[in-house]
């Protein structure tokens, strides 16, 4: 099989404690070796000089589409943007249609993405069956035919009695248990952050304490059933403090945020004129809880980024505010916006990025990857640092365009993406 | 000078002497109101659409008559269905409008923002007759044309907002235009139907005794019976107990105080009737001022001639 060399780049690997300038050998789809000018002997050379060459990064929250709504978004599409926004692997959410809660939509899902993707696909399954909250699913067979995790992501477990059910049953397979946490009778017909800036739009809010009022159940019940749970898209500044004092007490919860609510607010539904490509759940919060967010994961109490892509067709956002689908892309953007305003910013330090993408998301899941060990997949997000390009929604890759980050100039954008030792991504307008 | 805005979305982004244009204009041209043949060619030639996805039978009307006075060309759409649920959506509706040349579109509609959405797409002026509970600016307007008759001046008026303000564009588009105009505004109400973040706007009371105490101006806000359902308040019996204005509460405000209300009233609700058909009562006027103010919205926006409007 094919050898590749990756030349001289800066490689960044949190999961070895390495930044240093070194070549990467890569054959027969694992890491066969890093060190110093390393011979390329019959090997293809990528010359990586200038650029950072990191662990794949892993998407643990994407919405792939597929079945049922490949208007929106195709695994041949989605695993394109994801290789061309520096993702080596994505996990897809089991709220297609049908749902992924049979080993049979697994098998469906691997096979198509074994065909047509270019980047590794991880099916998520359902934790109850039609992701109703009523009956959990078969947690066994969905991790046998390739599920990874479940979740019932787009809706909470309103049952506490069901919650505490899924995490006692999941812990007989190691699997993790991922809540999208919100308090449903708080949040009804809601379509934006409770707040000032609600009040004046006049449009119905949901309170941030909405979120961490699960948070804090999913916390008690992890603690009370020795379960795995992982917070999908924290957006409150309670829910990072109710995971903080969590994991303080040794119970064994992890948590993501998305990239919307590490740089944009509330306050964006008003400056924008309700346009709807600021509209998601959940919603941008406050600055008081954006910051906490951020410091959420800077301190290390939110373990990973992800971006929560959720490809919708112009019909389903050109409407009235409160009638438009909730969701934004974030594949093609998540890595340079975070390139931009954490590391350019100072806040976070590259290769603590590079944790958040790649090593811990891996961990989380207990993945293979997130890591340039040898032996490893050869799945290599390398990083151009100093490119600058402005965000152009028309040049996605995805099949959807609903993003609220069109026309941002950010400095810092994936250059190559390689899953399994070929290339499945390479920035055709390198400088 | 001339009016710099194509659109009418709103009290929040006018400037105090806009909106002072906007009242002296209908100041003027309500005179038309009282003469024998209530016509000026003023907006002769120009087609207004009003586009109505909620009932309204005050504001509609009302706009219509202005329309004829003035001699626009209009005409009432009153589409049933929710623009989402079936048929065709508010984007290709307008763009369909849009297609006939009209000059102007009126909406209402439930969805806060929906205007702001015409406003983008379409080449006609949009003027927003209520958008969810967002803003209703010709409300707004036509309650401060009212103010500054009776009293003659907005500026260091005591206002009292009383009621449902979680759920009303009234109280938002009065609260923006009182302010802005320099008037002291209090909202009254339920701690259940006040929403977060008004009290960096405007002061704020759960007694509404407080809140009428040396008023100029109270302005009674209806209450739909449905929040009763959505758990808002107990009963109407204790509503009106607590937060309805009663003669007992009016004395509490200054002796010429004015009681509005925006219509429709529940009456025995948040409103006594003996208040609402009280002395101090000028919820009618305010339905006359409602053409007037109108009329002013529609010539500023479209330009009139002003030989014609004379």
């Amino acid at each position: 099989m094919s050898r590749l060399l990756l030349k001289g780049g800066r490689v960044v690997d949190p999961s070895q404690g390495i930044d240093a300038t070194l070549d990467v050998l890569l054959a027969d789809g694992k890491v066969e070796k890093l060190g110093a000018r390393l011979a390329a002997r019959g090997a293809l050379v990528i010359d990586a000089d200038g650029l950072a060459v990191c662990p794949g990064f892993i998407d643990i929250h994407t919405h792939l589409r597929e079945p049922g709504r490949e208007d929106k978004e195709t695994i041949a599409s989605g695993t394109r943007a994801a290789a061309a926004g520096g993702f080596t692997a994505v996990c897809a959410m089991p709220n297609t249609e049908p749902v992924n809660d049979t080993a049979g939509i697994t098998r469906a899902i691997v096979e198509k993405a074994r065909a047509e993707g270019v980047v590794r696909v991880y099916p998520i399954g359902a934790i109850t069956r039609g992701q109703k909250g009523e009956e959990l699913a078969e947690y066994g067979d969905l991790q046998e035919a390739g599920c990874v995790a479940v979740s019932d992501d787009g809706k909470p477990v309103a049952s506490a009695r069901m919650m505490r059910r899924a995490l006692e049953y999941a812990k007989a397979f190691g699997l993790v248990v991922i809540d999208h946490c919100e308090e449903e009778t708080l949040a009804e017909k809601t379509c934006m952050n409770e707040g000032p800036v609600a009040t004046l739009l006049g449009l119905r809010g949901a309170p941030a304490a909405g979120e961490a009022i699960m948070v804090e159940r999913d916390v008690l019940l992890a603690e009370l059933t020795g379960g795995r749970v992982h917070i999908a898209h924290l957006s409150a500044a309670a829910s990072v403090d109710a995971v903080r004092r969590g994991k303080a007490r040794g119970v064994r919860v992890t948590a993501e945020a998305t990239p919307h609510h590490l740089f944009l607010t509330d306050a964006v539904v008003r400056e924008t004129g309700y346009d709807t490509s600021t509209k998601m759940n959940p919603p941008l919060r406050s600055e008081t809880d954006r910051r906490a967010v951020v410091e959420g994961l800077r301190n290390g109490t939110i373990d990973c980024i992800a971006t929560d892509h959720a490809p919708h067709t112009v019909d389903d956002k050109n409407v009235e505010y409160d009638q438009a689908a909730f969701g934004i892309v974030g594949l093609e953007t998540a890595v340079p916006l975070c390139l931009d305003r954490l590391v350019g910013a100072g806040l976070v330090e590259l290769p603590q990025l590079v944790a958040l993408f790649s090593t811990n998301p891996a961990r989380v899941l207990g993945l293979p990857g997130g890591t340039l060990l040898p032996g490893s997949p050869a799945d290599v997000t390398l990083l151009d640092l100093a490119k600058r390009r402005t965000v152009d929604a028309a040049r996605f890759l995805s099949r959807s365009r609903n993003t609220p980050f069109g026309g941002f100039p950010l400095r810092g954008w994936p250059a190559l993406t390689i899953v399994a030792g070929r290339v499945a991504f390479q920035d055709g307008r390198r400088a | 000078m001339s009016f710099p805005h194509r659109h009418l979305l709103g009290i929040e982004p006018l400037e105090p002497a806009e909106i002072h244009k906007i009242l002296d204009t209908a100041d003027a041209l309500r005179e038309i109101l009282d003469r024998p043949i209530k016509k000026v060619p003023a907006l002769r030639g120009k087609t207004v659409i009003n586009l109505f996805y909620e009932a309204s039978t005050r504001t509609r009307s009302s706009f219509e008559i202005a329309e004829r006075v003035l001699s626009a060309d209009s005409l009432s759409i009153a589409p049933a269905a929710s623009s989402v649920t079936k048929g065709e959506t508010l984007l290709d509706t307008a763009r369909n409008l849009e297609a006939m040349n009209p000059d102007m579109v009126i909406m209402r509609h439930a969805s806060s923002g929906a205007p702001h959405m015409l406003a983008r797409h379409c080449r006609f002026s949009v003027v927003n007759a209520g958008d969810g509970a967002h803003e209703h600016p010709t409300q707004a307007l036509l309650d401060a044309l009212t103010m500054r008759q009776k009293k003659g001046r907005l500026k260091g008026l005591r206002v009292a907002i009383v009621g449902d303000i979680l759920h009303s564009r009234v109280a938002r588009s009065n609260l923006w235009l009182l302010s802005k105009l320099g008037a002291e505004v209090v909202l009254a109400g339920p701690p259940t139907l006040i929403p977060p973040g008004i009290e960096r706007l405007a002061q704020v009371t759960h007694r509404i005794d407080e809140a009428v105490e040396g008023a100029d101006v109270v302005m009674m806000l209806r209450i739909q019976l449905e929040r009763m359902a959505g758990g808002f308040f107990p009963t109407t019996r204790e509503y009106h107990r607590r937060f309805g204005l009663t003669e007992e509460r009016v004395r509490r405000a200054k002796k010429d105080v004015l009681v509005m209300h925006p219509g429709p009233m529940n009456r025995g609700v948040e409103i006594a009737s003996e208040v609402a058909d009280g002395p101090y009562s000028v919820i009618l006027e305010q339905v006359t001022n409602g053409v007037a103010v109108r009329m002013a919205v529609l010539y500023l926006l479209l330009g009139g001639s002003a030989e014609a409007a004379s």
